[in-house]
């Protein structure tokens, strides 16, 4: 597959190397500033309140 | 070299070709999940810490501007009178920082609401809305992270006993001590009743609680801390006396302190540690 995409780029090898180079950080940022914080509050480490299922504020009243 | 990579790829199209291909294009996306996973842990136990480090120093930054400096060499006298109710602003708004000296981290910013996303990722430690206010009688208490995003709550498990917690805000210190620490699960919310434990029960006391996950890296249980409020002092009488140990306990002042008190006892060593730190911040 990645193979497959590397040899579809355009360009001679150092173009595409540089296209992968710049398409893996693009990648990166993309999955740093939407995706991981997206995802984060369905794992299950992150939480440390007291009376919150999940990750709601407490709303039971002890 | 480049010509038998040709021939082997023109032969994939036949049978076993097409189950190789498949098996490569499995292999493939497998090692995508694994770094998908790696990258995700990167971003979780790394990049949330250096996004929420920097956003806390801008607000502690901007509130030493809003508030004004505090004169950290003198040592503000405990005040006798009831203390004053802290202006909590707002959901989601910072109306304090905690100073905890036994911290690595010992200063971050307090604001009001414990949401995830809006506070507690992003801000410091939350105050929890539903509890009583720093001063007052009942349960002032306090959620923060123990890993990741700034990480705040790092090191409660290393509070011992009358270990100084302090809430500044705009006006006042309040300087709580620590009772004592409980492992609970996450559903027992007395631990933040306004007497702490002890649901139902009207408060007499002024009590302070921190929260965080426990163990570390997971949220199975909570980790709580429990203070009892000592004393408060006017901020424009410079720091109280628990954040005056703060700074002497780290940097040159202890080993200055140490000789002195081997020498002339624990009174002398308390002296010379004031002043081995006011020379630190002279020079």
């Amino acid at each position: 597959m990645y193979a497959w995409m590397f040899r579809h780029l355009p360009g001679p090898l150092w173009a595409r190397i540089g296209i992968t180079v710049v398409l893996l950080a693009a990648l990166i940022v993309v999955l740093f500033a939407w995706v991981f914080p997206a995802v984060a509050p369905y794992m299950p480490f992150n939480d440390g309140l007291v009376g919150a299922a999940g990750h709601a504020p407490p709303t039971a009243t002890p | 070299m480049a010509a038998r990579h040709t021939h082997r790829s023109r032969s994939r199209p036949g049978g076993a070709g097409f189950l190789g291909g498949a098996i490569g294009l499995l292999g493939e996306l497998l090692l995508t999940v694994g770094a998908l996973l790696l990258l995700f842990l990167v971003w979780q136990l790394w990049w949330t810490d250096v996004i929420a480090d920097r956003e806390q120093a801008g607000i502690i930054a901007g509130l030493d501007d809003e508030w004004g400096s505090v004169d950290q060499e003198r040592i503000a006298p405990a005040q006798d009178g009831p203390p004053p109710v802290p202006d909590t602003l707002g959901d989601t708004m910072t109306w304090g920082t905690m100073h905890v000296p036994a911290f690595d981290r010992d200063r971050f910013p307090l604001a009001e609401g414990v949401s995830l996303e809006e506070v507690l990722n992003v801000k410091g430690a939350g105050h929890y809305p539903e509890t009583a206010l720093p001063g007052e009688v009942g349960n002032f208490s306090v959620a923060g992270h123990r890993n990741t995003y700034g990480r705040v709550f790092e090191d409660i498990a290393a509070l011992q006993s009358g270990d100084p917690v302090v809430i500044e805000t705009a006006d006042a210190f309040y300087v709580y001590e620590v009772t004592e620490s409980l492992i609970v699960n996450p559903e027992d919310v007395e631990v933040i009743a306004p007497a702490p434990g002890e649901p139902g029960v009207e408060p007499t006391e002024q009590m302070m609680t921190l929260t965080a996950c426990h163990p570390m890296y997971s949220a199975r249980e909570r980790y709580i801390v429990h203070a009892e409020f000592a004393y408060w002092t006017d901020r424009e009488d410079g720091i109280p006396e628990a954040l005056a140990s703060e700074e002497s306990t780290s940097g040159e002042g202890t080993s200055d302190g140490e000789e002195a008190a081997g020498a002339t006892g624990a009174a002398a060593a308390a002296t010379a540690l004031t002043t081995a730190t006011a020379r630190e911040e002279e020079n």
